[in-house]
């Protein structure tokens, strides 16, 4: 019976892992087509970095994840220990509010901020779309999943200390930031992991907050399958697998250390 | 809190706190939403561009032709089926990991496909189905001729598959982790065989967590457009390619508007059945 359930784990894990290795190592494939391996070359990856358009969709790439992370991270963790720390009126409103970005499918979270910038638009002839629609969009999608890692870890924590904190003279804002925050630092990092991985992962709702001249990498990758199957793409596709697990890798150890 | 803070104070610290966040949900997930119910219900001016008159004649066109009620059951039948076979893939999965020595390295196996972008585990697929794809190299091979599997129904069966299996199969584990395994010796103890004690006394434990990453699976994969975009090639049109063509190439947004909603309800009226059969707390579960 163990055997047997072994088996199938290790299949079911095969079929997560056979196209991911297949793209890997067509990548390093000297033949354009097909999958026969007829010598391996880096070319596709020499190609690749010598591609100015594709450094300039990276470029762009990191500027939405890197700034919307930083916001999402920010207005996250505020709205969690507010929600957590305080009763107030509309409480129950706003937590429904939060899970609304969690489910809705992301076409239509793509689509509705898509009609936003447009009658916004027509009102003030502003914003056009452009990489700043595209950061507004991703925040609005990342401030909910930061809010509920980084209120799952305030929920751990024991509300002695911080009283303890303002009962030895504590200003709220000397207890927020030398109790409160280091304390809450594991879910906060957690939270701005996870923010930027979705930034970095999100093709609907950027297709649809796009403009021209704000493409992303996965922007790119969709036009280009669009065309047809590439060795480039291979090898774009396995650099963005490597720097995943590389993020992940990092992301276990600084975990570990800090619980 | 302390007592002395005076209501004006935590007033302010409220809204110091939950003031940046709130205002930007409402700006950016409430407000487009009220405007897309609005655009709902415009008319589609010549340009595209939404007009008056107001009404519901979006939504009559859309429940009263057959060929959309057609689209809506064909996502909501392949996402059904897409669910039923995560659960039978990743079921299993779940168990083997949380009883492995190794359970974090197995754990990190499932966190890395998860991560991947969605891109190219879809884009991986047309690599593995194409003509001269992974399979056709077995098949021809064999002397056999190549197949057309792409575009496929089987091509965007696969790729949903795959690309949502480690949506169910974290909070799946999560759950099975916290099983009570004594029950399972006490089923023993009391004669039960082992399939009989399983489903007795393990597999109710887990139906939290199966509710939870069904949803989680469940959901996308009836929204989805990408992937019977790239391997459905035009042929299979969901719910998600509708909304998508809408305010692409067929230029009606108000119509658009309108199917969204609809999705968008669906969505809701799933969630609030999940609400009524796990209680409240169900939904922070979930996420």
């Amino acid at each position: 019976m163990k055997r047997l359930l072994s088996l199938y784990a290790w299949l079911v894990f095969a079929f997560l892992y056979l196209p991911i290795l297949v793209i890997v190592a067509l990548s390093f494939n000297q033949s354009r087509f097909g999958v026969r391996f007829t010598g391996f070359t880096f070319d596709w990856y020499i190609r690749l970095f010598n591609n100015e358009r594709i450094l300039e969709y990276l470029t762009n790439t990191l500027i939405v994840a890197v700034v919307s992370t930083v916001v999402s991270t920010i207005l996250g963790t505020l709205l969690a220990v507010g929600l957590v720390r305080f009763q107030f009126r509309w409480q129950e409103a706003l937590r429904y509010l939060l899970y609304v970005p969690v489910v809705v499918p992301d076409v239509v979270m793509g689509i509705s901020l898509l009609l936003l910038f447009d009658v916004v638009r027509d009102a003030i002839g502003w914003p056009q779309l452009s990489l700043f629609t595209i950061i507004l969009a991703h925040i609005s999608f990342q401030i909910a999943y930061v809010t509920l890692v980084v209120r799952a870890r305030l929920m751990l924590l024991d509300p002695a200390l911080e009283e303890a904190a303002k009962d030895l003279g504590a200003t709220p804002w000397q207890t927020f930031r030398e109790v409160t925050l280091p304390l809450i630092m594991p879910g906060v990092m957690a939270g701005a992991l996870l923010a930027f991985s979705l930034s970095l992962d999100d093709f609907v709702v950027t297709f649809f907050t796009a403009g021209p001249g704000s493409t992303t990498l996965p922007l790119y990758i969709y036009s280009s399958v669009k065309l047809g199957v590439s060795p480039e793409i291979h090898a774009l596709s396995s650099l963005m697998v490597g720097l995943t697990i590389l993020i992940l890798l990092l992301g276990t150890l600084f975990w570990r250390k800090r619980v | 809190m302390r007592e002395a803070t005076t209501p004006k104070e935590r007033l302010r610290q409220i809204l110091l706190l939950v003031g940046p966040g709130a205002l930007w949900l409402l700006l950016f997930v409430l407000v487009p939403t009220l405007i897309m119910l609005v655009a709902s219900l415009m008319s589609r001016g010549s340009l595209g561009q939404l007009v008056p008159p107001f009404g519901l004649h979006n939504y009559l066109r859309f429940f009263t032709d057959p060929l959309y009620i057609e689209i809506i059951a064909r996502s909501l039948w392949i996402g059904l089926w897409a669910t039923v076979f995560v659960v039978l893939l990743g079921y299993p999965l779940a168990f083997y990991i949380a009883q492995s020595r190794y359970k974090e390295v197995l754990l990190l196996l499932v966190v890395i496909p998860f991560f991947t972008n969605f891109l190219i585990r879809v884009y991986a697929w047309i690599v593995v189905f194409q003509r001269e794809g992974l399979i056709n190299a077995f098949i021809t091979a064999f002397g056999l001729p190549p197949a057309d599997l792409l575009p496929s129904t089987l091509a965007v069966y696969v790729a949903t598959v795959y690309t949502y299996l480690p949506f169910f199969v974290l909070p799946l584990y999560a759950t099975v982790e916290r099983i009570d395994w004594r029950q399972l010796e006490a089923a023993y103890d009391l004669g039960a065989r082992p399939l009989r004690a399983f489903w007795e006394a393990i597999f109710p434990q887990t139906i939290p967590g199966l509710f939870a990453g069904f949803l989680l699976v469940f959901i996308p994969a009836v929204g989805t457009f990408v992937i019977a975009d790239l391997l459905g090639g035009g042929k299979i049109t969901l719910v998600g390619n509708l909304i998508q063509l809408q305010f692409g190439s067929a230029q009606n947004w108000a119509f658009g508007s309108a199917v969204s909603m609809v999705l968008m309800g669906l969505v809701l009226f799933g969630l609030w059945l999940y609400a009524r059969t796990q209680g409240e707390k169900g939904l922070d579960k979930l996420v």
